[in-house]
């Protein structure tokens, strides 16, 4: 008698289809690696966002944003700032004659003075700006119209500029230098400020015109071409001055070979070009007095003499000059406080919320279920 | 390879164009015209056997590549931008810069084509330059050429363990049968061996080979890909024709096996085999979440074209308001302005760039890699891993991961897929009379074997040695000894093979012992495979245990000798079949195409002429065969089949009282039982021919076989000719046990949602007690039962009286039920009364006609099970494509066999069962698995998983795309609408290339939002993917919304902090990018639920490469990137106190609302699970 079992098939685990099948005779197993990585079961940190651990950051976002909010507002109001439009739009301003005649073509200067006054006395380092508005450095045909390695020294860049200048490239059959439209739009007004001592007598108040710009740019982003060359007028011989300019780029700073052509930092200034519409620009800054005594400016009257150049009427614009301390958030800029304070309070409410919410609403909910 | 090169089809067009196409092919012998020229070859119009699978050559591939893939709308649309970039009106980067991107993008997709296109050429290569032996005129022998040297109409001979060159006709063999075994493992993935026979009246024994003297003509249809079927003729200069099949051709890939050597005539080579006719690469199919996405990226064009509008209108508007021109407004080149109008309409085409990123291109990449490692993590899960085969699961479909997790309906096959298809012979009924035998082994009955050693001793004949008879010799099982397994390449697998059988063998006395004891054992695989406990046990138990030992050791002994056979059986009915038959003493020795030799229990052998063989179809649903008995010299013809195949064709039947009739009555009724028991059911019967009858009927098959034209249908009429009038002999019962946790997976499936169908073509009684032993059915159900209605009249009726009763039933939720559902609300749509429908093939196909098809339908969807009987694999592919079209659902078929392709094929997710019954459905499916068990794991973990990740990510990706680009457009606001980016060019091409675009991937990989064992635990956690709530419009538009919200607070908090002062572009921007990374990474880490190590690094690695990169590139670009100066900008602001200010302030408010809703959300998430929980607890 016999008994009999068997398997139907023969089951050899080869499988075309499969991937990696070890050669023939190669009896390896295909059983995936053990491992926690590979079977997803690596040790993982699950943040159950409850109320346990949500609420005290809620609370603690609160508790952090307000004092610094108002270190902020208190840091912002010590700082203190001193505008004045000389734009001249009002006939009663002292400089409406000269933004009425004025244009890019206009070759006699017009000057005027607007007097005014400071009521309080400004300490440190005073820092002086012209502001523009409505002026938009940051529209992208012009924010693209300057040639980078001309600025940078490059001679055949300044022989040959790049496309990107066009339509400020050549003129006369010579190449701009510096090529493009920033550099041909250059703010070319020249602000003198005096002091009206109350004796009468008009002080000159002395305006650093170096360190206004970022070390980088004046020492390596722009360059002269042909290194520390003083004679600046031999090396921009066969170049033409952009259109708008009156003298060419080795007259901006005659006296400081320093800040003279490219590494002119009123230049640099200006071809870093503005985030928005409404900016304002460093122009010069006012060393606080050696013996510490006297604040930089005291309060009294000031008059601020305008060579008036820079026509802003056709696009409304406004010409502004602003005198302002700085501290180590910069210029005076209450917003930031305010903004701290508020988010600050939001969370703290919010917070305020969820706390009622999860012990109100979810504790009845739970204690009603319980009895069930 | 589906790819055709375009020469190719050119040439292709052209050759068709000579030779118009015909329904055949004619192939004459190459040998006569040797030495001509090509222009002369009779053969010369087919291709040659060199083969090139790959695209591309030299001279072609950048032409060629490029065009490729500019297939890809995200390509066009790059170089579409890239391209705008260089119009100089309205260009808003430097153009070299804009190509940088798509330069990239397509070079490294040619590095990666180009790659594996020399791959493919190198296999190619190889593959032409295998030797082959050709038979040439000249040296009167066969000579050894390579495979690209072979033709149409040449002799090629191949030898044992060789691969097959070509589509071969077979004429010769060495085998003096005249029979060839091949291995189409490379083809199909089955590894037991084929049987091919040499073309009739071509097989001169032991004679050599001379393909000189051929002189036939051979016709065959033309090149097709399907591998199962082929017909055609030789026609001899006498005009004698001679038919041939399938069972004649070897197939090129192919291995021959078990034969020296083996010859024949090239019938098709090179591309025009059937086996590279049917290697079309992977598949692709499109998922759900793809489909919708593709919407959301269209609402994201529309967004665009919105934005861009608003720019172009604006700065037309904007340069209205000049009366003279300002000196930053630039002319063009002639000193002129463009006209307002015109320069708003150019300003749009800019914006389009600008804005570009908006459409999310790279989200079709990272989707690409966030699937390639979701697969990894399926392939690699241990649990779904299959020790027994040695198998992982495979993804055999790349793209459609999570569509598992949003299934709706699962179509399961029965046997193989609920069962293990691991045939056990149970019982059986011979004239009448039953016999009963224990689970696992098949111990003969000794009452049984008694009535065969009468029958034996006595008169030689009888019913009861025919049942044997028939059991062993109808079929189509193949005898292999072990010898012949060792010669086969992979010897070690054959003993591993083996080994596994006594294993197996000891893992049934095991069982079988146990069960005996009076254990119940819920899993058979929990017990421990302790051997000695088996032979304890069996010390124990009566004289069949000792048996069992003495057989499994005549297992372990017939291994190491020779006298062994071994079966290579194609399904297991037949192994369980032939088994049974060899336990009672008859054991089939050999078969050849000729003859089959039985062993009886007196040991005598028994060699009958075999003189045709009528195989299984799934029409007939019996297989018969027609022998010689070698004494009496009788035809005798021996039919197994399913009852009603056989029970219907029984001949006097009719005659009241006879003998015949009370064995048919009494064996139907056994048949009745065996149902009720689950087990499969087979009939045998004989019929004795006579002389003159078979000799007519030989004529007409003859004729049919080398029909070309209507061969199925003439062949089957001829085969329902003769089987008829059959003298039943008795009927068998086979056991196919279900798969382990098949119960469990069906319920856990349930309570996911999922409507469970099964679609089997057993019959209706067996199916009806295995969907009740695997819970898919309980007996509270109220199950409707459509069986053989034979009118549609009558199924229509019984359609709309069910429908009434269900509406009737449902419409007043009574108070009963509202009980019933406040209780179950956890579990799912309890509220109705849980409906089953019982459905059988004939009356599927009656509801399923245009007619009826909407009733049925609704009638479905109040089911919450299906059983539909007696289907064919057409049927069962035509209800999931109905379900899916008519209810617009996810489906799933899952199957083991052949005939589950069509439905697997058909369904949104085709899953193969790799079981017993080879690899074909397997080869069709989008993902393998090796138990249904798996099906548990895969689609409630790692379907849920796949779909909440991808889900997340498409959204997060949208969300972090207009985020960003929304800063560009506000800032368009405040520079006059003129394109400006405040972001340097370069930092944007890396913000979205390298420091944001590993999270979201991580995320899609990684992300573990609920862990396996809660998913595993709560099925009803599946419901998410189902109603596609990871992904709705909603959750779209909420996302944009966000990112709107938050893209206003990262512009305007920096834009109030610095508005007036004297901040640079480029300065400004720096804070609002870090700003946007900050948030961007930060409303990641808001929705990653669980937090690896390598979330951790991947998080805070993309903010220190942001860091990094941005110092650096800002430390060396002086001049570098010319309308941007990112020179020392960075420095400079992370020198400023205000820079950290601003973003800490930034990153707060713009997450804030995310956080307060998601906590809410949460507080209220918990607050119901708590009572769902508490109800739980006390419900």
């Amino acid at each position: 008698m016999m008994a009999s079992s068997y398997n139907a098939k023969d089951e050899d685990g080869h499988l075309p289809g499969s991937v990696g099948s070890g050669g023939p005779g190669a009896v390896k197993s295909k059983k995936p690696d053990n491992t926690a990585f590979k079977q997803q079961r690596l040790p993982a940190w699950q943040p159950i966002l409850t109320a346990g651990t949500v609420l005290p950051a809620f609370f603690m976002i609160g508790l952090i944003f307000i004092p610094i909010g108002i270190g902020l507002l208190v840091t912002s109001n010590n700082i203190k700032e001193f505008e004045i439009d000389y734009t001249g739009v009002d006939m009663s301003s002292p400089c409406f004659s000269c933004s009425q005649n004025y244009s890019w073509n206009s070759t006699s200067a017009c000057t005027c003075s607007v007097p005014f006054t400071l009521d309080q006395p400004f300490e440190s380092n005073v820092f002086m700006y012209y502001g523009l508005s409505n002026f938009y450095q940051n529209h992208r045909r012009y924010v693209k119209s300057r040639d980078d390695s001309q600025l940078n020294g490059d001679k055949s860049s300044l022989l040959n500029p790049s496309k990107e200048c066009e339509p400020y490239r050549t003129s006369d059959k010579k190449s701009i230098a510096p090529c493009g439209a920033i550099a041909n739009s250059l703010f070319n007004d020249t602000l003198e400020l005096f002091y009206n001592h109350p004796n009468g007598s008009k002080i000159t108040i002395h305006l650093e015109k170096t360190g206004i710009a970022w070390w980088t740019d004046k020492h390596v982003k722009f360059r002269n071409p042909g290194g520390n060359n003083n004679n600046l007028s031999s090396v921009f011989r066969d170049t033409s001055k952009p259109v708008n300019w009156h003298k060419p780029v080795y007259e901006l700073d005659p006296s400081d070979p320093d800040n003279n052509g490219f590494v002119n930092e009123d230049f640099i200034v200006w071809m870093r070009t503005a985030a928005l519409p409404t900016f304002r620009k460093l122009y010069r800054i006012i060393q606080k007095k050696k013996d510490n005594m006297t604040p930089t400016l005291p309060p009294g009257n000031y008059s601020l003499e305008v060579t008036y150049n820079y026509p802003v009427r056709s696009f409304d614009g406004r010409k502004r000059m602003i005198l302002s301390t700085i501290s180590w958030m910069g210029g005076k800029n209450p917003f930031l406080g305010i903004a701290y304070i508020t988010v600050g309070s939001v969370c703290f409410f919010l917070g305020v919320v969820l706390l009622i919410i999860h012990h109100k609403y979810g504790n009845r909910n739970n204690s009603a279920d319980i009895p069930n | 390879m589906t790819w055709t090169n375009p020469l190719t089809l050119l040439r292709h067009g052209w050759t068709r164009h000579w030779n118009p196409d015909r329904p055949v092919r004619t192939v004459v012998s190459n040998l006569p015209f040797e030495d001509l020229k090509k222009r002369e070859q009779p053969n010369r119009r087919y291709e040659g056997n060199a083969i090139r699978t790959n695209k591309y050559r030299l001279w072609s591939f950048i032409p060629m590549n490029l065009f490729e893939q500019f297939h890809r709308m995200a390509n066009i649309y790059f170089v579409g931008l890239a391209i705008l970039n260089f119009v100089p009106v309205v260009n808003a980067f430097q153009p070299e810069v804009a190509l940088i991107p798509i330069c990239i993008i397509l070079a490294l997709t040619a590095v990666k084509d180009g790659w594996e296109d020399f791959r493919r050429y190198q296999t190619d290569q190889q593959l032409n330059n295998t030797p082959c032996f050709i038979f040439s005129r000249k040296q009167m022998c066969f000579v050894e050429r390579r495979w690209k040297d072979v033709r149409v109409g040449d002799f090629v001979r191949v030898l044992s363990n060789e691969i097959i060159p070509a589509d071969i006709l077979l004429l010769h063999t060495s085998d003096p049968n005249g029979v060839c075994h091949m291995e189409t493992a490379n083809l199909d993935g089955e590894t037991s061996l084929k049987q091919r026979k040499v073309v009739p009246g071509f097989s001169s024994l032991g004679e050599p080979f001379q393909p000189q003297t051929f002189d036939s003509t051979v016709v065959c249809e033309n090149p097709n890909n399907n591998l199962n079927l082929f017909k055609g003729y030789v026609e001899r200069p006498d005009k004698r024709r001679t038919g041939f099949g399938i069972d004649s051709l070897l197939l090129r890939g192919c291995m021959v096996r078990n034969t020296d050597d083996a010859a024949g005539i090239v019938v098709y080579a090179g591309h025009e085999t059937k086996s590279m006719l049917n290697n079309s690469g992977p598949r692709y199919k499109r998922s759900k979440i793809e489909r919708k996405m593709n919407t959301d990226v269209l609402f994201c064009v529309v967004l665009l074209f919105f934005m861009c509008l608003i720019g172009a209108l604006g700065h037309a508007i904007w340069l209205e308001t000049f009366s003279s021109m300002p000196s930053y407004i630039v002319p063009d080149s002639n000193g002129n302005y463009t006209p307002s109008v015109l320069a708003g309409f150019y300003m749009f085409f800019t914006m389009i760039i600008l804005l570009q990123v908006m459409i999310p291109v790279s989200l079709y990449v990272s989707i690409e890699l966030v699937k390639m490692g979701q697969i990894f993590f399926i392939t690699q899960d241990v649990e779904l891993y299959d020790e027994e085969l040695d198998r992982r699961v495979q993804c055999r479909a790349l793209n459609i991961t999570e569509d598992l997790g949003q299934i709706q309906y699962v179509f399961s096959d029965k046997t193989g897929t609920l069962t293990e298809n691991k045939m056990v012979f149970r019982r059986c009924s011979v004239m009448g009379t039953e016999y009963c035998h224990e689970e696992n082994v098949v111990v003969p009955d000794r009452k049984l074997i008694l009535e065969v050693d009468r029958q034996m001793a006595s008169i030689q004949t009888g019913p009861y040695l025919d049942f044997f008879l028939a059991l062993a010799i109808c079929n189509t099982v193949l005898v292999s000894s072990v010898t012949a397994q060792r010669q086969r390449v992979r010897v070690n697998v054959a003993d591993l093979a083996g080994a596994e059988r006594v294993g197996d063998v000891l893992r049934a006395l095991t069982h079988s012992t146990k069960t005996r004891g009076g254990e119940t054992l819920a899993d058979p695989f929990s017990i421990d495979e302790d051997e000695s406990d088996g032979f304890h046990s069996s010390d124990v138990s009566d004289a069949a245990g000792q048996k069992v030992i003495s057989s499994e050791r005549k297992v372990k002994s017939g291994l190491s000798g020779s006298e062994e056979v071994c079966y290579e059986a194609h399904s297991p009915d037949e192994a369980a079949l032939i088994h049974a038959a060899k336990a009672y003493g008859f054991t089939m020795m050999e078969r050849t195409p000729h003859y089959v030799t039985v062993k009886l229990p007196d040991e005598a052998l028994l060699k009958f002429e075999v003189l045709d063989i009528l195989t299984f179809d799934s029409t007939r649903r019996r297989m018969s065969i027609i022998v010689r008995h070698p004494h009496t010299k009788e035809i005798i013809m021996y039919t197994k089949g399913a009852d009603s195949a056989i029970m219907e064709r029984l001949g006097n039947v009719f005659s009241v009282k006879s003998e015949a009739k009370q064995t048919a009555v009494k064996t139907q009724r056994d048949l009745d039982m065996y149902a009720r028991n689950g087990l499969r059911t087979l009939c045998f019967a004989k019929k004795v021919i006579s002389e003159q009858e078979f000799r007519a009927w030989s004529a007409v098959r003859q004729e049919a076989l080398s029909a070309i034209e209507e061969k199925e249908e003439r062949l089957m009429e001829t085969a329902n000719f003769i089987e008829s009038s059959f003298t039943l002999l008795g009927a068998t019962g086979i056991e196919d046990r279900l798969q382990e946790s098949v119960p469990e997976t069906i319920q856990a499936l349930r309570r996911a949602g999922m409507q469970v169908w099964v679609l089997t073509g057993d019959k209706p009684e067996t199916a009806i007690n295995i969907a009740y032993s695997c819970k898919l059915l309980e007996h509270e159900d109220l199950v409707f039962t459509f069986i053989s209605v034979i009118l549609q009249s009558l199924c229509k009726m019984r359609l709309e009286d069910t429908l009434g009763e269900l509406r009737r039933s449902m419409l007043p939720p009574g108070a009963d039920h509202q009980f019933r559902g406040y209780s179950s609300a956890f579990t799912g749509p309890l509220m109705e009364p849980s409906i089953g429908l019982v459905i059988d093939g004939p009356t599927l196909s009656m509801a399923m006609s245009d007619e009826l098809v909407e009733q049925f339908v609704e009638l479905c969807k109040h089911c919450r099970a299906v059983l539909c009987c007696r289907v064919t694999p057409l049927q069962k592919s035509a209800v999931v494509k109905l379900i899916r079209q008519k209810l617009r659902v996810m489906t799933l078929a899952v199957g083991d066999g052949a005939n589950d392709v069509n439905m697997i094929q058909a369904a949104d997710v085709g899953i193969g069962v790799s079981g017993q019954e080879g690899m074909q459905a397997v080869m069709a499916s989008d993902f393998a698995i090796t138990r249904f068990k798996h099906l548990q794991r895969l689609l409630l973990v790692h379907g849920h998983w796949c779909y909440s990740r991808l889900a997340n990510m498409v959204i997060y990706f949208f969300y972090k795309n207009v985020a960003y680009v929304n800063l560009l457009f506000w800032y368009q606001f405040f520079c006059g609408f003129s394109a400006t980016a405040m972001i340097d060019y370069w930092l944007m091409i890396f913000f979205n290339l390298f420091f944001t675009s590993a999270p979201p991937i991580m995320f899609g990989i990684m992300e573990k939002e609920v862990s396996d064992s809660t998913l595993l635990s709560l099925p009803e956690l599946y419901k998410r993917g189902q109603h596609s709530e990871g992904y709705r419009r909603s959750t779209f538009w909420i996302a944009i919304l966000d990112a709107f919200y938050q893209s206003l607070v990262c512009f305007f908090i920096p834009y109030w902090t610095y508005n007036g002062s004297d901040i640079g572009i480029f300065a400004f921007g720096t804070p609002m990018n870090t700003v946007s990374l900050f948030t961007i990474i930060l409303h990641l880490a808001i929705e990653i639920k669980s937090w690896t190590a390598v979330h951790w690094v991947i998080m805070i690695g993309s903010v220190l490469v942001y860091f990094i990169v941005t110092l650096a590139y800002s430390a060396i670009c002086i001049s570098c990137n010319p309308p941007s100066d990112p020179y020392w900008i960075m420095h400079k602001q992370m020198a400023d106190p205000m820079f950290y200010l601003v973003c800490i302030l930034t990153t707060v408010v713009a997450l804030l609302p995310r956080t307060f809703f998601t906590e809410i959300l949460l507080l209220w998430s918990e607050k119901e699970r708590s009572a769902n929980g508490s109800k739980l607890y006390t419900g």
